[in-house]
This record gives C-alpha cells, sequence and structure tokens, in this order.
C-alpha cells in the first residue's frame, strides 16, 4: 500500500472549487512533483495534506492512517513555505531547532542536529543571524533546514525556489535530490516552472483544474502529453499545436499542415476523416534554407533561448510553427526574413481529440 | 537648500510653541502664587514658589480663610491603581479576544466586535445613572474593583480593535508552520503570535493607560474621596472662598508626569518595534 494516500480530496472557496476530487498515491521515500499553471490549486492542496485547513470532502492518509481528526502539530510533516515563513523574532538557529524542542530533544542532541543540517546546507555560518539579517538564499535555506531536521515521514514544499535568484535556483536543484535523499523522506514538491519539476521529480503530478490529470515520470509527460492542456504546460517554445483533418491520399492517410501535405505513418490510419488536433514540437521540425522537398515556409524571426535557436515560421496559410535547433548551426547568425522549407519528424507527432483535447 | 532648511526649523518652532505654549503656561503657575496668577495683565516676571506643591503633598491647603486638608497624593496612588488593573484586566481579557475575532469567522463575530467598539461612541453620562443605581444596589458603589469595571468601557475596546489589527498581520503561515514544528496552537499563540503583535500590543496599553487616567466622569460619579484619581482629585482646589489656581496647576504638572513619562518610555520602543517590520519574515 502507498504511504501517502490522498483520496477524493475537493476544497471549494464559495462556489469556486479549487481541489475537486483529487486522488495520487505516493510510495515511502518518492519524490512526487506536483505541478501545474499558477493558481491551479497548489498551495491549498499543500495546506489540505498539512491540516491547516478542513478539506470539503475526501481524506488524507498517513502509513495507513486517517488523517482526518490530527491536529497538524501531531502529522509529522515538514513544510518548506514559498515565503520561507522563518519566525522573525528567533534566530536562524531557533527557527531551525523548533521541530526538535517541541519534541523536548535533550539540548546537546538539539544542537548537534542543528549544526548538521546547517552544515549540509551550507548555513552554518548564519546560525548566530536573524531573518532579516539573511540573504534570500539563505532564508531559504533555513525554511529547508526547518522542514527536514526533524526527519518528518512527510516533506511538503511548496516551491521553495520560487523567491531565489537563478544562481541559487540553479545550484539547488542539484543539492535538493541530494539532500532529500539523505533524509529518506517521502516529499511532494510543488512548482510552476515545467524545467524544475522535470529536473527533480521521481515522478510528475499534473494538477489542473483541481485534480490529477496525469501522473507519471518527467520524460513519459513530456514525450506523451495526456491532453492539449498538459502539453502546452511542458516545453519552451510552447508545443505546436494545429488542427487538421487527416483523409485518404495517392500514398496512404495524408494531411495538411501550414499550405503542404505531408503523409501519415501507417500505425495512423485510424485518424482518417477526423477531425483533431496535430502536437508537434519545437525540437522534432527540421528546417533548412535550401528546397529540400520539405513544405515551403517563411522564416520570420530568430531568437537564441537556452542554447538552442528558436525560429518561428510562417505558412502560407497564416499557420505559425515554432521550430527550434541547437545553436552552432548554419543559423546562427541569420537574421530577417527567409524563405525555408520545413519537414516535420512525425515519429513525435501528438494526435489529441479536437473536441476534449485528450490524446488520440 | 539652508532656506528651506531654515524655513522648516521656523515653521517647527511655530508649531511647536503653539501646542506647548498652554503646557509652559501651566507648569509656570504651578509655581505662582494666586496673587500673581491673577494680576492684570500676566506677566512672566514673578518670585517664583514652591508652596503649591508643598501644600499638594503635605495635603493642607492654607487659603484666607483657614486651613483645608486635601488628599491629592491619594488621588495620585488611585489613579495608577485605577489605570493599570484596567489596562491589566483588558489585556487579559481583549489580548485573546483580539485574536479570535483577527484569525477565526464565528457566528455574530464581526457584531460583536462592533458591539465593544460602540462602547466607545455611547456617551457615558447615558449609562451613569443607571450604573450608579446598580452599583449601589450590589455593593460595588466607591470600590476600586467598581470602577476598574466600568473603566472597561474605555479600554476594553481599544485593546481589542488595535491588538485585532496587528493579530490581522501576523502570518498566518508563519503560525501554521510553528504547529507543523510540533507546538500546540496554545504554544503557538503565546511563543509566535503575541511576540509578534508585540508592538500593538505595547500601542493598545500605552493609549489604554493614558485614556483611563484622563476619565473624569465615571469616578467622579461612581466612587467617594476614597477611591478617587487625579482628575477628580484636582476639584478639591475649587474652594468656597476662592479657586486655587496655582495649587490646580501644580495638580495638573503632578498628574501629566506619569503619563508623559511612560509615553516618552513606550514611545521609543513602538517606534523601534514598527521600524524593525516585526512582522515581516
Amino acid at each position: 500500500m502507498a504511504f501517502l494516500e490522498i483520496i477524493g480530496l475537493s476544497k471549494a472557496f464559495k462556489d469556486h472549487k479549487v481541489i475537486d476530487n483529487a486522488s495520487i498515491a505516493i510510495d515511502k521515500g518518492e519524490f512526487l512533483v506536483v505541478f501545474g499553471p499558477s493558481g491551479c490549486g497548489k498551495t491549498v492542496f499543500l495546506r489540505l495534506i498539512a491540516g491547516m485547513m478542513p478539506p470539503d470532502s475526501g481524506d488524507v492518509a498517513i502509513d495507513g492512517q486517517s488523517m482526518a481528526d490530527i491536529n497538524p502539530e501531531d502529522r509529522d510533516i515538514g513544510m518548506a513555505f514559498q515565503n520561507y515563513a522563518l519566525y522573525p523574532h528567533m534566530t536562524a538557529f531557533n527557527n531551525i531547532a523548533s521541530p526538535l524542542r517541541s519534541r523536548h530533544v535533550a539540548e546537546t542532541q538539539v544542537v548537534e542536529r542543528v549544526n548538521e543540517t546547517a552544515r549540509m546546507l551550507r548555513i552554518d555560518h548564519v546560525l548566530g543571524h536573524l531573518p532579516k539579517e539573511l540573504s534570500q538564499g539563505q532564508k531559504q535555506r533555513t525554511a529547508l533546514a526547518r522542514s527536514l531536521v526533524g526527519r518528518p515521514s512527510v516533506v511538503l514544499l511548496d516551491d521553495p525556489l520560487r523567491n531565489v535568484d537563478a544562481k541559487i535556483r540553479y545550484e539547488m536543484r542539484f543539492e535538493l535530490p541530494r539532500v532529500l535523499r539523505r533524509y529518506e523522506s517521502t516529499v511532494i514538491y510543488v512548482t510552476q516552472d515545467y524545467k524544475e519539476a522535470m529536473a527533480l521529480g521521481d515522478r510528475v503530478a499534473v494538477l489542473v483544474d483541481g485534480g490529477f490529470r496525469q501522473a507519471a515520470p518527467p520524460r513519459q509527460i513530456y514525450d506523451s502529453p495526456n491532453s492539449t492542456r498538459i502539453a502546452r504546460l511542458f516545453g519552451d517554445p510552447p508545443i505546436n499545436l494545429l488542427p487538421v483533418r487527416p483523409t485518404p491520399g495517392h500514398a496512404g492517410i495524408e494531411m495538411n499542415v501550414a499550405g503542404g501535405t505531408v503523409p501519415l505513418p501507417a500505425d495512423r490510419a485510424n485518424l482518417a476523416g477526423r477531425e483533431c488536433t496535430f502536437g508537434i514540437r519545437g525540437e522534432n521540425i527540421g528546417v533548412s534554407l535550401e528546397p529540400n522537398g520539405g513544405i515551403p515556409m517563411t522564416l520570420d524571426a530568430i531568437t537564441p533561448v537556452n542554447n538552442r535557436l528558436v525560429m518561428l515560421l510562417g505558412g502560407n496559410d497564416g499557420a505559425e510553427l515554432f521550430a527550434s535547433c541547437p545553436q552552432g548551426g548554419p543559423l546562427d547568425h541569420l537574421r530577417g526574413r527567409h524563405n525555408a522549407w520545413v519537414t516535420l519528424d512525425l515519429t513525435h507527432a501528438h494526435f489529441f481529440d479536437s473536441g476534449n483535447g485528450a490524446r488520440i | 537648500m539652508t532656506v528651506k532648511f531654515a524655513l522648516r526649523a521656523v515653521a517647527l518652532t511655530v508649531v511647536g510653541l503653539f501646542f506647548l505654549f498652554p503646557l509652559f503656561w501651566v507648569v509656570l503657575m504651578s509655581f505662582m502664587s494666586n496673587a500673581d496668577i491673577l494680576r492684570n495683565p500676566p506677566s512672566p516676571f514673578f518670585s517664583p514658589t514652591l508652596h503649591n506643591y508643598i501644600a499638594l503633598v503635605s495635603g493642607e491647603l492654607h487659603t484666607n480663610v483657614g486651613t483645608q486638608t486635601v488628599n491629592y497624593m491619594l488621588n495620585l496612588f488611585n489613579s495608577t491603581v485605577l489605570s493599570a488593573f484596567s489596562v491589566i484586566l483588558s489585556l487579559i481579557l481583549g489580548v485573546p479576544a483580539a485574536y479570535a475575532f483577527a484569525r477565526y469567522k464565528f457566528r455574530l463575530g464581526e457584531d460583536m466586535a462592533f458591539t465593544l467598539l460602540s462602547f466607545r461612541f455611547a456617551p457615558p453620562l447615558l449609562v451613569l445613572l443607571p450604573l450608579l443605581m446598580i452599583f449601589q444596589s450590589i455593593g460595588l458603589y466607591d470600590t476600586y474593583f467598581g470602577l476598574v469595571w466600568v473603566y472597561q468601557l474605555i479600554t476594553l475596546p481599544l485593546v481589542l480593535w488595535i491588538v485585532r489589527g496587528y493579530f490581522e498581520d501576523v502570518s498566518e503561515d508563519i503560525e501554521l508552520a510553528y504547529r507543523l514544528d510540533g507546538h500546540s496552537w496554545l504554544s503557538t499563540f503565546f511563543h509566535i503570535s503575541i511576540p509578534l503583535a508585540k508592538p500593538g500590543i505595547a500601542a493598545a496599553a500605552l493609549l489604554s493607560f493614558i485614556f483611563a487616567w484622563n476619565n473624569f466622569i465615571f469616578a467622579l460619579i461612581l466612587g467617594s474621596s476614597g477611591v478617587q484619581p487625579v482628575t477628580v482629585g484636582a476639584f478639591a482646589f475649587v474652594t468656597a472662598s476662592a479657586i486655587e489656581y496655582g495649587q490646580v496647576a501644580a495638580a495638573l504638572v503632578f498628574s501629566i508626569m506619569p503619563t508623559l513619562v511612560l509615553a516618552t518610555f513606550t514611545q521609543r520602543y513602538l517606534v523601534e518595534g514598527l521600524s524593525l517590520g516585526a512582522i515581516k519574515g
């Protein structure tokens, strides 16, 4: 049985259902990333687990025990808040020591364990400082240390890297998994950055409209998203989604994309005659400045993003496509508009129902 | 730049003089004999005398018709007792109530909070006569306890509403974080909520102390000389033969001293507490 179970959890504020019948099971020691667009209810979800507010319906069970009547202080949960929620009138040391003090751990033990945790997170030199004297990164590490020091069975991390600068965020992406592994905690990590989700999670659960729409290892979500909604959330540049209606042609099933006709793989024959949404990621689109039999389009703009070149392509029918390729090719210093010929790698094509957006 | 600076200095001085002049004049009067005070036109040049203060401290008031005893030192003591206990009682009752109003939504919560506030706008005279009758029949007339109780009308709403605002500013996340650390909500209240609202509690305590200290009408009606505070005590200097302006002035100086000292010290603490941004993480 799963260690942490969320069973049909719902919570509404006024008439707005923030969490709507959400269920998920998490194994002991698992690192689950809950990913969703801002305002999708991620924070409320964590608060329901922590017991800060009662759910309207549903239950949270830890190790088989229902949490319905258990106060937050008795749930054995550690939590790091997005805004850190450090105690402003206590030093970093006393902030971190708080979970140990509540358990009446002997003072020598407290000193030892706080120092150990602080050393691991490299804040041992600022333990005597008040929160207002700490940098953003130090505050974030202090909050993290406080959530871990008591070795709680469940650790909730509410977008802890949201408010730190890019350098610390980068460092922490390496450091967090290492630290968390040492504490063998079951972790729920909430973020709205898909790269963070993909980098950190054993499994990513996508929270949309108050419910989990897909929960799978990061690569699987990226490679086969359940719906157009989820497909759009992962990827930079965003996935290209175009309405198509495959029809039988000379060479099997064909579809019209951006003014050109492309043949579909044989296993997609079932799509013939069906209105659907065709999705393809930028990296699966090849762009050539010489005629190569691809779809003729215009290359309207080109810009470097994260060591890749992102290109905006326009089709004769007004369609727009984002393509991307690694830097270091012939396109690196290209400026202005050019004619281009585009090939689509349809082994990585996605098809979704044009009505409900579900994957076909 | 310097012109602007000079202008500002002049303006501040004018405003300062305007507000401090009455105080200055009262202090001056407290060192004058009645003859000097009543001289026309008034003059700041006179031979200073301490006899107003001596009369207050010794409790003997010499007038041209004879010697009268006054008990001003007892009034001073009464004021201290009444104000201090009123504030303490208001803090004990008001701080937890303020927390409840700030944190929890419950039935009739806003109505209760508003009713408590409305005590501040009700004219005291409206309730005084019925109160006097009730107090006399249940034996609370002319007791410290009775007055401290009535003073809650003044101090409790102040404490409640000021402290409530500060509690609302304390981040709920910080309280939740402390509970998740394994502390009970009572412990969270004492170790997180109260320390973080301390500047507000201090401000409320100071203000309600001053309001209690300055109250006149409740003590005038609901107590006799045994429990009456300085505000009522100063009345004794309006004698059958004359109004002893000098002694009234000296009594005033005495009576503003404690609040002045308290305000000076607490204000420093207040400003410090606020500028430290105690609420911000």
